[in-house]
């Protein structure tokens, strides 16, 4: 560790290897679970709570460090530790939207979006009619140019998210890792914010998500890691992850799993007591 | 660019009301001058009683309001900032009793005659033994909220020995003293007192400056700032560092003056749109201006110099954070 590697695979764009993660107490959060992803691609997380989807996904976006373990990142040809990034670079090319952000002063969404761009200023620097472009670029992707002057506190749930998705890509980092983005939206808005994540993990870059919804998951993810008691159950397609036999043991629910069109459907139907 | 050009707009406001302000308080006093002699003093080296009065009494006086102000409002603004919470002020991270009590040690121990500076020395001993405290309390790595209670601890058991310093004052004399010297003044400083806390406050309220981005990206909260490129554990103590350097100089020339670290920037938020780095040099010059405006009132009001700095900022700024709390009563829900 610590020593990059000549990267293979060239599609490899970030690996997290055999990642724990211990708390003062003793507890273990998270234990020896590796991650590939791979340009182009939406890689989804799932599991139980207290899985240990959001722990993954914050030593992944390096919010946190690992006890074990390391993160490494394609950086023009090699593989990178992130701990030898530097924080400003390592959030030029990573970004990470917490679960149910919220903005804490009740400032313009302008202005928050513009925050964003925050990584690719110096502490000298205003910023510039090319960080106003990716402002407003952001803003048109995500359709919340008609809010630019609102108060972000004043807006509704589904309006907040999205603007919160326009703050990640006003940034056009590489990776995107998003803490269940969807979980309290309506379906509008959830399809909405998947299929900005879906546009973004496209050619070089790519986006990790952490998802509640089974089927949302299926539908839009090239590969799914299902974790279970900080562990990694198993990993693969939606086809391979999704069957009722992994869903009954690791969430403990019978469910009725479907094929509407292309995708799996997957509604969970009834809790089993042997878990 | 409507959004610059007002906070623009604010920021010649503010600067045109602090010196009009700073104006204002070296004119009040018991003595009227007359300003020809100031100006004889000046251009042909003539010293008068006049311009005595002027240059050691009323010009150290107003720099210090005007330095002191803007330290408790840049302070206020940057733990409020860090925080996130309107409610905070310097006391919360324990600096200015820590100071105070370095203060009230030398008065009890009776260390006022040994040498000028012995006052100020110890208040800024008592300002750096808080941020020593602080740091063992909560760590290098502990969370804001440790840091807090380790701060809020802090000023609890240094307010407890400064009553305990009260409780066992050798004299009525040391007592009265003590007791004056908390309310907080600007009354009766010296150019020495200035000069030692310059660089102090200087280095602090740099110190705060800097860290205004990384307080624009805590709006979206800790982890948020972490990932948008902060390093949140070393900006969080350069933040603490920063407002200790300038409340503890403040607070050891001046004493405790109140209610300024929390008015001014909940009075000022609204003004520049509620970003917490343009909050910082706002509230700097409006903390200078409520400063100075209550010295002169205190002037005013007391020729005699029996009304305390420190009481005037309560008084007004008590029953206007009632006001605004009643104002603002369905907005914090």
């Amino acid at each position: 560790m610590g020593l990059s590697a000549v990267l293979n695979d060239e599609s490899l764009l970030l690996t997290g290897q055999q990642l724990t993660l211990s708390i003062t107490g003793g507890a273990t959060l998270l234990n020896a679970v590796s991650v590939t992803v791979n340009q182009g691609e939406l890689v989804g997380l799932i599991g139980p709570n207290g899985a240990g989807k959001s722990t993954l996904l914050k030593l992944l976006s390096g919010v946190d460090s690992p006890s074990k373990g390391c993160v490494s990142l394609a950086v023009s040809g090699s593989l990178e530790p992130i701990s030898a990034l530097s924080v400003r670079e390592r959030a030029q090319k990573m970004s990470y939207l917490v679960q149910g952000a919220k903005a804490y002063w009740p400032i313009e969404v302008e202005k928050m979006i513009a925050l964003g761009r925050l990584p690719f200023q110096k502490w000298w620097q205003q910023s510039s009619d090319y960080d106003q472009a990716k402002v407003v670029r952001a803003m048109q992707l995500t359709e919340t140019l008609i809010y630019r002057n609102r108060i972000v506190t004043t807006l509704s749930g589904g309006e907040q998210a999205l603007v919160m998705m326009a703050r990640v890509l006003a940034g056009e980092p590489e990776v995107i890792f998003a803490d269940e983005p969807v979980a309290t939206l309506d379906p509008y808005h959830q399809l909405h914010v998947m299929e900005l994540l879906r546009a973004h993990a496209k050619g070089e870059r790519a986006a990790v998500v952490v998802l509640h919804d089974l089927s949302l998951a299926a539908r839009f993810c090239d590969r799914i890691y299902l974790l279970n008691d900080g562990g990694l159950f198993c990993e693969g397609s939606p086809e391979m992850v999704l069957s009722q036999h992994n869903i009954a043991r690791v969430y403990g629910v019978d469910s009725q799993i479907t094929r509407v069109g292309q995708d799996l459907s997957v509604s969970p139907v009834a809790r089993l007591n042997n878990r | 660019m409507t959004v610059n050009h007002s906070y623009h707009g604010v920021l010649i406001g503010l600067l045109v009301a602090m010196i009009g302000s700073f104006f204002a308080d070296l004119l009040a006093g018991p003595v009227s001058l007359q300003w020809f002699n100031i100006w004889a003093a000046i251009i042909e080296n003539k010293a008068s009683l006049d311009s005595l009065i002027f240059f050691e009494i009323r010009l150290p006086r107003a720099i210090l309001a005007l330095l002191v102000g803007a330290t408790l409002g840049i302070s206020g603004a940057a733990l409020q900032g860090l925080l996130r919470n309107p409610l905070a002020e310097s006391g919360i991270i324990g600096v200015s009793n820590c100071a105070a009590l370095g203060a009230v040690l030398v008065f009890y121990f009776g260390f006022t005659q040994w040498a000028w500076f012995a006052l100020p020395l110890a208040g800024l001993l008592g300002a750096l033994v808080s941020v020593v405290l602080i740091f063992l309390l909560a760590g290098r790595s502990g969370s804001t909220v440790t840091l807090i209670l380790a701060g809020i601890a802090i000023n609890t058991i240094a307010g407890a020995l400064m009553a305990m310093a009260l409780n066992f004052a050798p004299n009525p004399y040391a007592m009265q003293e003590i007791v004056f010297w908390l309310l907080g003044s600007v009354a009766n400083r010296s150019v020495s007192d200035v000069l030692i806390i310059v660089p102090f406050i200087v280095f602090g309220g740099l110190l705060i400056l800097s860290c205004g981005r990384f307080l624009n990206a805590l709006t979206l909260g800790e982890e948020t700032a972490s990932s948008l490129g902060f390093n949140v554990q070393v900006l969080r103590w350069r933040l603490v560092v920063g407002v200790v350097a300038c409340v503890g100089a403040a607070v050891s020339v001046c004493g405790n003056i109140g209610f300024i670290g929390l008015v001014i920037p909940h009075l000022l938020r609204p003004l520049v749109r509620h970003d917490p780095q343009r909050l910082l040099s706002v509230s700097a010059m409006g903390g200078a201006v409520l400063l100075l405006l209550s010295d002169v009132a205190v002037q005013v009001l007391s020729s005699g110099g029996e009304l305390k700095l420190g009481v005037i900022t309560s008084l007004v700024g008590g029953p206007f954070f009632l006001y605004l709390i009643l104002k603002n009563r369905n907005v914090w829900g």
